[in-house]
């Protein structure tokens, strides 16, 4: 019976260090705590490694160039969570007490099913989830969701965009009537969401919606695109994700579908999606809410401060500018201008949950303040406000050129004001369901 | 002396110890001879809430708890009974949207609903032990990936099980059970770790029942078994059963205990194998296996990023720490079943049997 006498006092000699450390650690602040629910292991590492690099850089690029956010610096730490909600959930649990005296501002979740799963946690912790172009779409009503923000892209701007980018193509709204366009699909959340709102648009332009779902992982395809030849249509909109995004440009090439009429949404427009496809995939067009590309201005800072200083966590410096290190940047850059608005209206000092919803809420990126970040053309200007937690509602369309990402066309916006009421009614039910009542904001300073 | 002369009985006899290790984990819990299942329970109850913050709770201990039922559940199936499935995600699916479509559609109360959200499983189960019949082994296990694949179809493919949602996810309604409000961490707790002990104690008992000891027949050799006139197939189709309603069970817990809102991707194939893997390095045929295995699958990860975090932070590449930690975590599997090819728990029998007459050697 010797031995639980050994566990206890190896448990004890282990809790009073982890306390001892706790104690230490406390006695200096004054550093912004983010934590970063990463994947650069497990299937999508390819991508996650990328998106990493890019938001890494961006944050030494603030800690190291310009002093921290109006001198606070960021603490960042890495949780690796292979793009898996469950861990996700246990990382958020981890994290959400805040590290070193600094509170949690907010929780980026990165993924639609964490964001889904943590949205009634963040909610009861008062901790902001920031899940740019993804989330749940009905979150962008912040009276219903204040912690959830869907920022910059949610899904049904994206179903808009595109077919706002079909109309200007077609030469109008009008030449929409009549028209075919299919919506190839990965059958899954994120896949799926569109779908009410591209049903709207088509009662109101009158172009037939048809919508072809591929299950996951969509590594035959075969026979979707059969059926997308007997239909004929004049476009396609393409949402697949990860494997299937390649599959369907070189399945659609062998059933004589022109590739410079399909349109690939956010999550469909990566150098991973395209270069696999290998000639199939020139004159291949992707909605980018974050383009690709290495010539703007933040890219030349970046150059010169962080990689050619050899700070950069890019493995291989050909991918710097690529569509997923730009993810990264835009990211992070949203993050640290709402810091930035925060610190402005509570002092210089870590923020808690509620001062950073506050933060989020009042965040405003105008071409000036772009234009001083650097980030003119690569990020659309937004304005955030307690009702509208997306902000945004724009990208701009590039075009594969069999090298490299082209951009096609400035921001293109979509029709938000059509989709309003959807997602209002949705938040509606939500509200419903779970019953809360909506916020005043008239009762809000 | 009867107790420490019954443990060197475990480990001598090792033909029938997988018997032996299931039918004393029983014996403790039903007979009080042994009260260490009683203590950790007792534990468990009192002592974890009062000194485990909600991350403890959230994040750690219902998951594990909820692994360790879903571990029993495939454990009487592929343990006890014999039979092979990799079709514990699936079966979870079903109880979680089941118990779903109960609260929703049917506005039962959450105790009734996961109940029979539990039967549906078991009803499900049957369906797919059918073939059990006439195949055997790794056959087995191919047509029960089959029910995998189908019934993640079903609860994408037709939007009532998902009440219609955009997404197709659940998402669990205000709970109550028996005017009892499980909102806070504390009482997800608790109604977690009731169920689980309830469904323990059901499961101890019925391994030690006459069906208990059909499956151990059958899974020791088949046609011994129908020649002493045990029904082999109503065997094999109610070990189907009653293990589905397990992890039927599970899959409810997973979401409206655990998750709050969860999908069909939750439980996908990737599940099923997490299952398989915890009652392999558990132990199969074995109770108290399935909770050493969750712990060493669901805990131990964590631990190793606790401890990469703790000691290595910003000196090693991030990736390359992320690697690592998979590395040392395969290794330790690998190193675990060539220590002891039968899991954990019988690798601590073994010990616990050498400790108790210690100075003289095994």
């Amino acid at each position: 019976m010797k031995h639980p006498f050994f566990m206890q006092s190896l448990l004890a000699v282990a809790l009073s260090a982890s306390l001892g450390l706790g104690a230490v650690a406390t006695a200096f602040a004054a550093e912004q705590y983010v934590p970063l629910p990463t994947y650069r292991v497990g299937p999508y590492a390819s991508s996650g490694t990328l998106w990493w690099a890019g938001t890494l850089d961006y944050f030494r690029y603030i800690n190291e160039v310009e002093g921290g956010i109006n001198g606070v610096k960021i603490n960042y730490e890495e949780f690796e969570t292979e793009w898996s909600p469950d861990r996700t959930v246990e990382v958020y649990e981890r994290v959400k007490k805040g590290k070193n005296g600094s509170p949690l501002a907010f929780f980026f979740t990165h993924s639609t099913p964490a964001s889904y799963a943590l949205i009634e946690k963040a909610a009861a912790d008062k901790i902001p989830l920031i899940d740019p172009a993804g989330g749940r779409t009905e979150s962008t009503d912040g009276t219903v969701f204040p912690y959830a923000f869907p920022l910059l892209f949610n899904y049904y701007s994206q179903a808009s965009t595109g077919i706002n980018f079909i109309a200007q193509k077609e030469g109008g709204f009008d030449k929409l009537k009549g028209k075919k366009i299919v919506t190839v699909y990965h059958d899954s959340a994120y896949g799926r969401e569109t779908q009410a709102a591209i049903k709207l648009l088509a009662e109101k332009y009158g172009f037939e919606n048809i919508q072809i779902p591929v299950a996951d992982p969509g590594n035959e395809q075969s026979p979707q695109w059969r059926r997308v030849r007997e239909i004929k249509p004049d476009w396609v909109f393409l949402r697949t994700w990860g494997v299937s995004t390649p599959v369907a440009i070189k399945t659609a090439a062998r059933f004589g579908i022109p590739v410079d009429h399909i349109i690939g949404d956010v999550w469909a427009g990566s150098e991973a999606d395209v270069i696999p496809a290998g000639a199939a995939a020139k004159g291949y067009q992707a909605l980018a809410p974050y383009p690709g590309g290495a010539t703007f201005d933040v890219h030349q800072r970046l150059k010169k401060h962080i990689l050619d200083a050899g700070k950069s966590d890019l493995k291989d410096k050909k991918f710097f500018g690529s569509v997923y290190y730009n993810i990264g940047l835009v990211n992070a850059a949203l993050a640290v201008e709402a810091l930035r608005t925060g610190y402005q209206k509570f002092g210089n000092r870590p923020l808690n949950g509620e001062e950073g919803r506050w933060a989020f809420e009042h965040l405003v990126i105008d071409n000036a303040r772009l234009k001083a970040i650097g980030f003119t053309g690569l990020l659309q200007p937004i304005q955030i406000t307690a009702k509208d937690h997306e902000g945004g509602g724009a990208a701009r369309i590039q075009q594969w050129d069999g090298k490299q990402w082209q951009l096609k066309t400035d921001w293109i916006q979509a029709d938000r004001d059509t989709l309003r009421p959807l997602i209002e009614a949705k938040a509606n039910a939500y509200a419903k369901e779970k019953g809360i009542t909506r916020r005043d904001l008239s009762k809000e300073q | 002396m009867s107790v420490s002369a019954q443990r060197i009985s475990t480990t001598v006899s090792l033909n029938d110890g997988r018997v032996r290790v299931g039918l004393q984990v029983g014996r403790w819990l039903t007979h009080g001879s042994f009260p260490y299942a009683w203590l950790v329970l007792i534990l468990a109850a009192v002592g974890i809430p009062l000194v485990s913050g909600d991350y403890w709770l959230n994040a750690i201990l219902i998951p594990f708890l909820i692994l360790s039922l879903a571990g029993l559940g495939l454990n009487l199936l592929t343990g006890y009974a014999g039979q092979t499935s990799l079709g514990s995600g699936g079966f979870m699916a079903v109880g979680a949207f089941a118990t779903y479509a109960f609260l929703i559609h049917f506005q039962l109360s959450f105790l009734l609903a996961i109940f029979l959200g539990g039967a549906v499983a078991a009803l499900v189960g049957l369906f797919f032990g059918l073939p059990s019949a006439k195949i055997k082994g790794f056959y087995l296990m191919v047509t029960s990936l089959a029910a995998q694949f189908f019934l993640e179809w079903v609860f994408v493919k037709f939007p009532w099980f998902y009440n219609y949602s955009s997404s197709a996810t659940l998402s669990s309604p205000p709970m109550t059970v028996l005017g009892w409000d499980i909102a806070s961490p504390v009482s997800k707790y608790y109604l977690v770790l009731l169920l689980v002990a309830f469904l323990t104690w059901i499961a101890v008992n019925l391994t030690r029942s006459q069906a208990g000891r059909n499956w151990m027949a059958i899974r020791d050799m088949d046609t011994a078994a129908a020649v002493i006139g045990i029904r082999v197939h109503r065997s094999k189709i109610l070990a189907f059963a009653i293990s589905s309603f397990y992890l039927g069970i599970a899959g409810a817990l997973w979401v409206f205990a655990y998750l709050g809102s969860a999908g069909v991707q939750s439980f996908g194939l990737q599940r099923s194998f997490q299952i398989l893997f915890i009652i392999i390095i558990g132990g199969l045929g074995s109770i108290s296996g399935n909770f050493i295995g969750a712990a060493f699958i669901s805990l131990l990860p964590l631990l190793l990023d606790y401890i990469a975090h703790t000691f290595f932070a910003g000196m090693v590449d991030a990736g390359l720490l992320q690697n690592l930690q998979k590395v040392i975590f395969g290794s330790l599997i690998v190193w675990f079943l060539i220590k002891e090819p039968e899991g954990i728990a019988r690798f601590i029998s073994h010990l616990r049997g050498r400790l108790s007459v210690w100075p003289l050697r095994f």
